[in-house]
């Protein structure tokens, strides 16, 4: 019998995996930044079965896992606004949004 | 119970935090110049507070203690300082320090003018980094010191691309998605040791702890995480780009102290939540990606051509040698606490001596106007306190008497052998060798030829600055027995097998 809790759980590792993915395959900067929210999504979702399971102890809710996890999306959308920023900032200098460091001068670094 | 109430001097722990939150504050709302001077004023007094800190610790012989607003852990936060926090807030501030003073006639605020946009960051940054470094050091709960985490990343990022050069970007860009790759694997695993134990406080949890499937995938997701975060191989490969295309105060603050503060929270992490975890597996393979950023970084920076990606990659290398502590450390025996020790001179001194070469390879490329290794022949004679200080950090990081290099090599190697873990003492002394190899690179041609021809003089002071951190990185080499004392304050007795 598969509750809501093991559900959500189970969709939240989903999003977990799915993000990772697009964080490390996709080579595009504006991908990898909404793989790295779709990640973090996942992440929260966790933190909300967590709060249930505070309820299983006789709370209504556990509040502790919620503040942390308003925290964590300010700090995510802080993340991605930083991200977005350098990114545009990029494209407004080069013309391409790219993580190869190909421009002259550039560090080159091996494996990449 | 001890670790649950302010003990005295615990006020200055919430001090060490909200001089340079409220240096920020001010420099934003004041703007321009004046960011400039609150840096310049607030960051020697950082020095003194961390000196108050370490004195109040080495006087009572254990972690000084604060409770924020008096309420005591699970419910409220603790901040607390043992010996290796009060030893890292003191080389925190020093660091800060002189790399605000370094920076001060890059980051001049033009005559004229009320504010310009890259003085204004740097000063402000620098602020927000020290601020962040001081809360990583401090913090007793998990939670918040993932929240320092991000404020260090957030203050560390933009320092990367600060003259807004496309290559600089795409280095930053990528630092920081290396960095929310960590600090989110971090968060899972903060939410399942929540969800385990119902508590985040460090102590607390200490005495919780069990070895169960939720604890062992909380630890694994929170050191992945971290060691994305502190660039250990193989995760290193956002570091050379980031930290050789910052400018030179950035450079130095970065490579010294802010890869640091995640591997301090490593070391939290392990020796103080989860001593209990049976982690011989563990602590092995952390050396052996330890052993493998030694010898790859070592060779990588044998192969540059730019010195300050040179001196990019000794940080890969130099990296590794701490995790060489964790198996050696944590295994109860003997040798645990040379290897403690080496661990943690191994940190300071390559803070130190890292923050001064990169300070002199500032100046390098500045006067020559290019930093190619090839090119940079008669260096030693135009500008001899630079490369005097690039040779006496390059001392450090080789791991040559006498210098504080020396004795956390000599440590970790004789905790090895004492150990009987031969494979990493076969490691240290290949690291020594080829690190020996990268600094001659370095020396061997700034040491020749004719005086080379200088657009600009350096300034003479600045010169001081790289030279006096590195001959700080050296006296670490002499440090007294009460430096000692201090490092071992706090250690929870380690449960021997």
């Amino acid at each position: 019998m598969i509750t809501a809790a093991t559900l959500s759980g189970l969709t939240g590792a989903i999003l977990v995996g799915l993000g990772l993915y697009g964080l490390i395959a996709d080579p595009r900067p504006l991908r990898k930044i909404l793989a790295f929210n779709i990640l973090g999504s996942g992440v929260f979702l966790v933190f909300g079965i967590i709060a249930r399971r505070g309820a299983a102890a006789g709370f209504p809710a556990d509040p502790v896992p919620q503040a942390m996890v308003i925290t964590g999306i300010v700090v995510a959308f802080a993340a991605s606004a930083l991200a977005i920023a350098i990114l545009l900032r990029l494209v407004s200098e080069t013309g391409r949004a790219s993580l190869r460091p190909d421009t002259p001068g550039a560090a080159q670094t091996p494996g990449d | 119970m001890p670790g649950f109430a302010t003990t005295t001097g615990g006020v200055l722990l919430i001090l060490a935090i909200l001089l340079p939150v409220a240096g920020l504050t001010a420099s934003l709302a004041l703007g321009g110049r004046r960011a400039e001077w609150i840096a310049l004023t607030l960051a020697p007094v950082g020095v003194l507070i961390a000196l108050a800190i370490a004195t109040n610790v080495l006087a009572s012989g254990a972690p000084v203690v604060y409770i924020v607003g008096g309420f005591a852990p699970p419910l409220g936060i603790a901040l607390r300082a043992d010996g290796f926090s009060a030893i890292m807030l003191l080389t925190t501030a020093a660091i800060i320090s002189a790399a605000c003073f370094f920076a001060r006639s890059g980051f001049a605020t033009p005559k004229g003018e009320p504010e310009a946009r890259a003085p204004f960051t740097f000063w402000t940054l620098i602020q927000g980094l020290f601020a962040a470094l001081n809360i990583v050091f401090l913090s007793g709960d998990l939670f918040n010191l993932f929240v320092a985490l991000e404020l260090l990343t957030f203050a560390a990022v933009p320092i990367v691309c600060l003259d807004g050069r496309p290559e600089t970007l795409v280095a930053a860009l990528r630092y920081l998605l290396f960095a929310l790759f960590g600090s989110v694997f971090y968060l899972l695993g903060v939410g399942l040791i929540y969800g385990a134990y119902g508590t985040l406080d460090i102590l607390l949890l200490a005495a919780r702890v069990k070895p169960e499937p939720a604890v062992y995938a909380a630890a694994g997701l929170m050191t992945a995480g971290l060691l994305a975060k502190t660039a250990l191989f193989p995760l290193y490969l956002w570091l050379p780009p980031a930290h050789a295309n910052a400018p030179a105060a950035g450079s130095a603050v970065l490579s010294a102290l802010v890869v640091k503060a995640p591997f301090f929270l490593l070391v939290r992490l392990w020796f103080d939540v989860l001593p209990k975890l049976p982690s011989e597996t563990a602590m092995a393979l952390l050396a052996a990606l330890g052993s493998a950023a030694i010898l790859v970084g070592s060779v990588l920076a044998l192969r540059q051509q730019r010195l300050k990606l040179l001196i990019a990659y000794s940080t890969v290398a130099q990296i590794g040698y701490l995790f060489l502590m964790f198996p050696l450390a944590l295994g109860g025996g003997a040798w645990s606490m040379d290897a403690w020790i080496g661990g943690v001179m191994q940190t300071l001194s390559h803070a130190f001596a890292k923050a001064g070469m990169f300070m002199a390879a500032g100046l390098a490329a500045q006067s020559l106007g290019h930093d190619r290794i090839k090119d940079l022949g008669g260096l030693g004679r135009a500008m001899p306190m630079t490369v005097f200080a690039l040779g006496i950090g390059g001392l450090s990081l080789m791991g040559l008497p006498p210098s504080g290099g020396f004795a956390a090599k000599w440590l970790l190697l004789t905790a090895s052998a004492e150990a009987g873990q031969w494979v990493w003492v076969a490691v240290i002394l290949a690291g020594g060798l080829l690190a020996g190899g990268y600094v001659y690179r370095i020396l061997a041609p700034a040491l020749s030829g004719e005086p080379a021809a200088l657009n600009s003089a350096p300034a003479r002071s600045r010169e001081a600055i790289a030279l006096a951190l590195t001959l700080v990185a050296l006296l670490l080499g002499f440090a007294p027995q009460s430096f000692f004392s201090l490092i071992e304050i706090g250690r929870l007795p380690v449960v021997g097998p």
